[in-house]
């Protein structure tokens, strides 16, 4: 039969060891209803405005101080491909050919979800959604995980991946430092010749977007996407066509990622609590009545 | 090593605490390290074994690679994967790695928890196994992170606790702790220090379960991180509900045959480190493991086609995608069942370890195919690493074997360490010799 001396210390190293892991769940079982903050703003892009001149990439590359690109941005040759955000562009407008003459330009940037999932999947809580809206992060804390790149549902953020000793994670954040927290749009929205996009609380906005619709059905899809989109997202959008069609994905979730992972979390605590009884207490049925159990504790081989 | 042996048959490689003659004289540090040879020995017999010279070109070749990455940046190693953020270093490295190191804390609470003390001649290969398994995985990711001397934010300087790779984090950390506790018996009998094995078995059951809780939640963790990505993995490897469990699932059977497999190659390459109580109870205990490995691969298999049902994937299954699938599914699962079975029935060690290697591959395919090769795949390609990132791969996965080998080499893993000179006239100590030995040295 076990010590009990020896029982005991076995129980208090599972136990050291629950408390240290346990604070993994706390934060989680909280997180998931949250609705956002009440002023917190956003930006509804209308897609039947854009024509694709690329002032908005060139603006956010001054405003950011971004490096010079390897084309112009008066260069219509980069619609051929279908582009991403990268560490040198954090917004890049692509063109769909969505019917025979019609063509949709879209502009692409982090969308500042509610619940963002770059933020939950964070380990060192580099993220932070603030009450005006933005999602910006912390470039001190940052250990390079990429686990936000794998997170993010519309493939955001980028990585400074050639620098040696400071590499970071470069996306979009909503001109937070030099616009947004004094209460001005970003430098996109303020520079875009054909009004494309809207600046205002997240809140009005979505009213806005119902009443674009409502007013001319015939123009656009009964739709405002980033209303729901993985729990809402500050950045909607408006558009003639369906929104697969112009490289959004039409089935995402509206949960927000977090609650894909409840799953996992809610087991946690259940493992940490339930385990050690379990197995301590199955390991003195499984010995009983055992000779020589503890034998092997004086120096031979196990 | 065994040519040297066979061409030296009088030499006394060092399997205990003093040596035979010269009054029983404890060896030093230096004679350990060299096996009792001379250092012209050591490196004579080194230099005749050809897996050696296989390891210098590897690293002739991969050390450069390796130390440029860190000069020239992650992306003069890996490009600039902004889609496919995580490569072969964790894919291979840490998804990879992890399941195949869950021998660990099985083979732990097997002898500790369940009192199955037949499995002792293993035990240790199987935590050893299990540390080295997280330590690399943890050198893989130093590889990886963006800025690696941060590594320790996540525990001291940043809380992120929210999220599921913090856990992975904290766990991870903590379970090397345990391991290394579990190890360093070993390391306690060879450098001569009784006093810190007799601390550290008296924690043994606690280490035990601790690393019951551990492995379960982390071994989860590592899938659940791929319910972060819904849209992004394949239907075919990704079930909300069950992401977790294939992953913790699969790792059991994939632990066991890693045990299985690296028991074969140390029972077939060093032969001479094995004592006879491993070599005899060998087979029996490959074959006990192997019933554990299929008992665990039939669940993974349910769960797996489960999954599919439980959400109607079934129509997938014609895609290429499909036929992936379902390559990774018969090679992996259904073919390591059914040479492990086969085996288990015919008592043949062969089929085993045939097995056991099929069970092993299937499990890191699995990996590969959920963070790599199907990752993003509606973007329509799939992301195949680059040249420097491979190297530094096997670089990093050979540094890994040599340090595996140098540790079989020398401490008491797959042999008993001889702690008394009178100890050496018998050949096969009874447990009553030695209980009166040790009572007569405790006098």
């Amino acid at each position: 039969m076990i010590e009990r001396r020896d029982f005991l210390k076995g129980c208090l190293a599972c136990g050291v060891t629950a408390a240290t892991v346990s604070v993994a769940s706390g934060k989680a079982m909280a997180a998931g209803s949250f609705e956002g903050y009440p002023d917190a703003m956003g930006v509804l892009v209308d897609l039947t405005r854009c024509v694709g001149c690329r002032s908005c990439e060139a603006a956010c590359n001054a405003e950011q101080k971004l490096p010079e690109p390897d084309l112009a941005f008066d260069d219509t040759s980069v619609f051929s491909d279908k582009r991403r955000t990268t560490e040198k562009a954090y917004t890049v407008v692509n063109k769909y050919q969505v019917a025979d003459k019609e063509t949709l330009f879209r502009k692409i940037q982090c969308n500042h979800c509610t619940e963002p999932a770059c933020l939950s999947s964070c380990f060192v809580n580099a993220y932070t959604k603030t009450k005006e809206g933005a999602v910006i992060y912390n470039a001190k804390v940052c250990v390079g995980c990429r686990n936000c790149m794998i997170a993010c549902p519309f493939n955001i953020p980028a990585y400074s991946y050639s620098s040696p000793l400071n590499p970071l994670v470069k996306k979009c954040i909503f001109c937070y430092d030099t616009r947004l927290k004094d209460g001005k749009p970003p430098a996109c929205v303020d520079i875009c010749p054909q009004q494309v996009m809207t600046f205002g609380r997240r809140a009005d906005l979505i009213k806005l977007g119902h009443d674009r619709i409502q007013a001319n059905p015939a123009k656009y899809v009964d739709k405002l996407y980033g209303e729901k989109a993985v729990g809402g997202t500050s950045w909607m959008y408006l558009s003639s066509v369906d929104f697969d069609k112009v490289g959004f994905d039409g089935h995402i979730q509206n949960e927000p990622i977090i609650s894909n992972v409840k799953d996992f979390l809610g087991f946690v605590p259940m493992v940490l609590s339930i385990w050690p009884a379990l197995f301590t207490g199955v390991h003195l049925l499984a010995t009983k009545n055992k000779d020589g159990h503890h034998d092997h504790e004086e120096g031979d081989h196990q | 090593m065994k040519q040297f042996l066979s061409r030296n048959p009088s030499t006394q490689i060092i399997d205990s605490l003093r040596k035979d003659n010269d009054k029983g004289r404890p060896w030093t540090l230096m004679e350990k390290i060299f096996l009792g040879l001379t250092p012209q020995q050591y490196l004579s017999q080194a230099m005749s074994n050809p897996l050696n010279w296989i390891f210098a070109v590897i690293f002739l070749i991969g050390f450069p690679v390796l130390i440029g990455r860190y000069i020239f940046g992650l992306s003069w190693a890996v490009g600039d994967p902004y889609d496919n953020a995580w490569g072969l270093f964790l894919a291979f490295g840490l998804f990879g790695m992890v399941p195949l190191s869950s021998s660990g804390f099985q083979l732990g609470s097997a002898v500790e928890v369940f009192g199955r003390h037949d499995f002792e001649p293993i035990e240790r290969l199987g935590i050893l196994n299990g540390i080295l398994g997280y330590f690399f995985a943890v050198m893989f990711l130093m590889v990886d992170l963006g800025q690696p001397w941060r590594l320790p934010y996540p525990m001291v300087v940043s809380w992120g606790p929210e999220a599921v790779l913090f856990l992975v984090a904290w766990h991870v950390a903590t379970y090397l702790s345990v391991q290394a506790a579990e190890t360093s018996t070993a390391f306690f009998e060879w450098m001569g220090w009784p006093a810190g094995k007799t601390f550290v078995k008296k924690m043994a059951l606690g280490l035990a379960v601790a690393g019951i809780i551990l492995s379960t939640l982390h071994q989860g963790a590592l899938g659940a991180l791929s319910t972060y990505a819904p849209g992004k993995v394949h239907p075919l490897w990704y079930s909300a509900s069950f992401q977790w469990l294939y992953f913790f699932v699969s790792s059991l059977p994939g632990g066991l045959c890693m045990v299985i497999v690296v028991s074969t190659i140390a029972v077939k390459t060093m032969g001479w480190r094995c004592d006879g109580t491993f070599k005899n109870s060998l087979s029996k205990l490959q074959i006990a493991l192997a019933k554990g490995a299929s008992m665990g691969l039939i669940t993974y298999l349910t769960i797996r086609l489960i999954g599919i049902a439980h959400d109607n994937k079934w129509a997938y299954l014609g895609t290429g995608w499909g036929a992936w699938w379902m390559f990774e599914i018969g090679f992996g699962v259904v073919l390591s069942m059914i040479l492990l079975t086969a085996g288990i029935r015919n008592n043949s060690v062969t089929l085993v370890r045939m097995g056991a290697w099929t069970t092993i591959i299937g499990v890191v395919l699995n990996r590969l195919n959920v963070y790599m090769f199907t990752f993003n795949w509606q973007q329509g390609h799939v992301h195949i690493p680059p040249i420097r990132e491979i190297i530094i791969t096997v670089t990093v996965y050979s540094v890994y074997i040599v340090t595996y080998r140098a540790i079989l080499y020398r401490w008491p893993i797959l042999f008993k360490w001889k702690t008394r000179y009178s100890e050496y006239a018998v050949l096969e100590p009874t447990p009553a010799a030695i209980a009166e030995a040790e009572a007569a040295s405790s006098k």
